[in-house]
């Protein structure tokens, strides 16, 4: 063979190759990547645009998303407007029209779960809100399950050759995961009922499900920093009504509930809130086991 | 339309499952059933309440205009849901300068446009009215308009993005900031500081804008690495107004970056454009300039403290201004969340067009800003600036900016 075709035939190759391999996802935010990798397994390629540390509100439009979202079959997003100030300019610097909104490569998640929190008020004086609702749907384990089952559905359109495999992925998740929730509700009994203080309204879905009670937040307002006077009128609604911890985000500065809790007396927890937030939170289960962990201690 | 394709899939998914497989959790099964059913009725008739409504929409454009609308249930509503986003920039300034703006000038430039620090006491800045949205599944369009203090209204940009191109592209048209350079396309009212680096006034007139079309592309790799071209009229400086066919104005540029670990990321650009003089039908501009800009925040979250470092060097190589050449550097650290304190130094060089005298053209430049929330921010600026020989202009400003409306999305 003379050395021309050859090199055609390699070219060939490396460009068809990666494109017939796996599915690329792009995940917005670590959680929707560890469901992608739980249900896509080998079958895609998962690239998350954020990590735990960082307030998935504030994310630039930085360079590497436009190249990762360029080359992606699936974009995975909470939507809810949670990526407002950054998805939309990403995706439409990507050129790449298989992940624009509308298309089947692009699937938010809030679509999928009733959502909580609506503010009363749709205005900017109270602060950074969302008018679908609370976006940060994944602190509740059921709010995961309901959006495994369309995203494993979506897998499976996007890639019909192995869409039996995504069935078997997703239904072998499905039973682990229940498992999984009956022992996190079983273990969470002794929160029920419990009083707690939020750094940021983060925590709605969580609070929901394990029954607790959130008696107030130390930002004024979403999205808006901490200050002495808030603080201080919030201490004196924990001397009225006695909270058991602040909880605040991996990703949040300390300082504001740290302050808090010692004046208060009570515990500062700091929650993973999503995968890699902290050292046991490396998958999607031991996100919610070091979660319930966190808090049994905060309220013993 | 896949909307109808996944909803039935989702159900096909839930329900294959065999429900022995469920045995410590059929409530739950039968929840999430119950969910999904719900969510397609759901879906099903959102869908039949948007084609209703499209429907209404289409009645209610091709009947004429009555001579009173007749009330009706919600009209409002039907036809107001396919208003844009729609948003508004408010600006406004104190200046104390110590010298007289209107004998402002760069010593060996003759910039057009939007130059000098503008004028002393209280003023309004540009006020910005925006509007975009998705025209159908194939283009966006946006359009910005400048209302000046001087109650003048212009057009800032307005243009359509091909948003279904293949292979990458992201073709652009209308009037649009050209994508030469870092800071060139990014809106005033989002600087770090209140004015525009001087290379920006004396190459650009302020900010480089043009009727024409744009041509963008993005590799198909992990690392980002973008090209892009322009045609356009040219009308602007470096430019001028023509009378003639054709193309007044090209520009051409690469663009690349990335991360280094969580922390860093980065942009650099090489840009090039050319523009001709329309009275004489010759070169009037060859400029290149080089971008970068690096930012870092601990982990990438830029909530606590952020620094981000910007440096633009452009050149003019046409035979007329051989040699001129200017840059800048600034640095912006946020120290606390909400504050941030930046510094930036502009040098011009006025090259071999100038044999009077070796004087080069430099500003300093220190500011601290309050950010309280993502829709507002307050100023205080100083800058010495030294533009013309033995004149020193030192320069204060009080400035805020407020966005009102929906949450735009700013670029990086």
């Amino acid at each position: 063979m003379r050395p021309i075709p050859i090199l055609f035939a390699a070219f060939a190759v490396a460009w068809i190759a990666p494109a017939a391999a796996a599915l690329n996802v792009f995940a917005t935010v670590p959680e929707w990547g560890a469901l992608a990798k739980e249900l896509g397994g080998e079958n895609v390629t998962v690239y998350t645009a954020t990590n735990a540390l960082q307030d998935p509100h504030h994310v630039e439009a930085r360079p590497s998303l436009i190249a990762r979202a360029r080359g992606a079959d699936l974009v995975v997003a909470t939507g809810a407007e949670l990526e407002v100030g950054w998805l939309p300019l990403v995706l439409q610097q990507a050129g790449n029209p298989k992940v624009q909104p509308g298309k089947p490569g692009n699937f938010e998640a809030a679509a999928f779960v009733p959502m909580l929190g609506k503010p009363t008020r749709l205005d900017r004086a109270e602060g950074d809100v969302h008018p679908a609702g609370d976006p940060h749907i994944q602190t509740d384990p059921r709010n995961i399950a309901r959006v495994a089952a369309p995203l494993a559905a979506r897998l499976a359109e996007l890639d019909p050759a192995n869409a039996a495999a995504y069935q078997a992925r997703y239904k072998q998740f499905a039973e682990r995961w229940n498992a999984a929730l009956a022992k996190w509700e079983r273990q969470a009994a002794p929160l029920r009922g419990a009083a707690v203080v939020v750094q940021h309204k983060a925590f709605t879905y969580l609070i929901a499900w394990l029954g607790m009670r959130e008696v107030a937040a130390l930002e004024p307002k979403p999205g808006l920093e901490p200050t002495a006077s808030h603080l201080a009128s919030v201490l004196e609604t924990l001397q009225r009504q006695p909270a058991k911890m602040v909880l605040r985000a991996a990703y949040q500065g300390d300082r504001a509930s740290q302050w808090v809790a010692e004046r208060a007396k009570i515990n500062a927890v700091a929650l993973p809130f999503t995968v890699g937030g902290d050292e046991e939170a490396k998958d999607l289960f031991s996100l919610f086991d070091d979660t319930i962990q966190r808090l049994l201690k905060g309220v013993a | 339309m896949s909307r109808f394709i996944r909803m039935p899939s989702a159900l096909a998914l839930a329900l294959l499952l065999p429900p022995h497989a469920w045995a410590a959790s059929d409530a739950d099964l039968d929840e999430i059933r119950a969910q999904i059913r719900e969510l397609k009725s759901s879906y099903e008739a959102r869908i039949q309440a948007l084609e209703q409504r499209l429907k209404d929409a289409e009645a209610k454009a091709a009947t004429p205009i009555a001579v009173a609308p007749a009330p009706s249930s919600s009209p409002a509503s039907s036809i107001s849901a396919f208003n844009p986003a729609v948003s508004v920039v408010l600006q406004g300034r104190y200046a104390n300068l110590s010298q007289d703006p209107a004998s402002f000038a760069i010593h060996g430039f003759a910039p057009g446009g939007e130059v000098g620090p503008g004028r002393r006491g209280f003023s309004l800045g540009e006020s910005e009215l925006v509007l975009n949205a998705n025209v159908d599944d194939r283009f966006a369009g946006n359009l910005i308009v400048s209302l000046s203090p001087e109650n003048t209204v212009s057009v800032e940009e307005a243009y359509g993005i091909f948003i279904g191109a293949p292979f990458g592209l992201v073709p652009k048209f209308g009037r649009f900031f050209s994508g030469i350079g870092y800071l060139n396309e990014q809106h005033q009212h989002v600087w770090d500081f209140v004015d525009a680096p001087l290379a920006y006034q004396a190459f650009l007139g302020g900010q480089y804008a043009n009727d024409g079309v744009q041509l963008k592309w993005v590799a198909p790799l992990d690392h980002f690495f973008e090209l892009g071209a322009e045609a356009g009229s040219g009308d602007n400086f470096p430019g001028g107004p023509r009378n003639r066919n054709g193309i007044g104005s090209g520009a051409v540029y690469v663009h690349t970056g990335g991360d280094i670990g969580t922390s860093h990321s980065w942009r650099a650009g090489l840009s090039y454009l050319r523009t001709r003089d329309p009275e004489r039908n010759e070169e009037a501009g060859r400029l290149s300039i080089a971008d970068f800009v690096w930012k870092w925040a601990p982990s990438g979250n830029a909530r606590q403290t952020s620094f981000k470092v910007q440096g633009e060097y452009f050149t003019n190589t046409v035979s007329y201004a051989a040699g001129q050449s200017g840059w800048y550097v600034q640095g912006v650290y946020q120290f606390m969340p909400a504050w941030r304190v930046g510094a930036r130094y502009d040098r011009l060089s006025p090259g071999s067009g100038d044999f009077s005298s070796s004087f080069n053209p430099e500003r300093r430049t220190a500011m601290i800003d309050w950010t309280p929330s993502e829709f507002s921010r307050v100023r205080l600026q100083f800058a010495q600036s030294k533009t013309l020989p033995d004149v020193t202009d030192n320069q204060w400003f009080v400035q805020y900016v407020l966005s009102l409306g929906a949450h735009g999305a700013h670029k990086y």
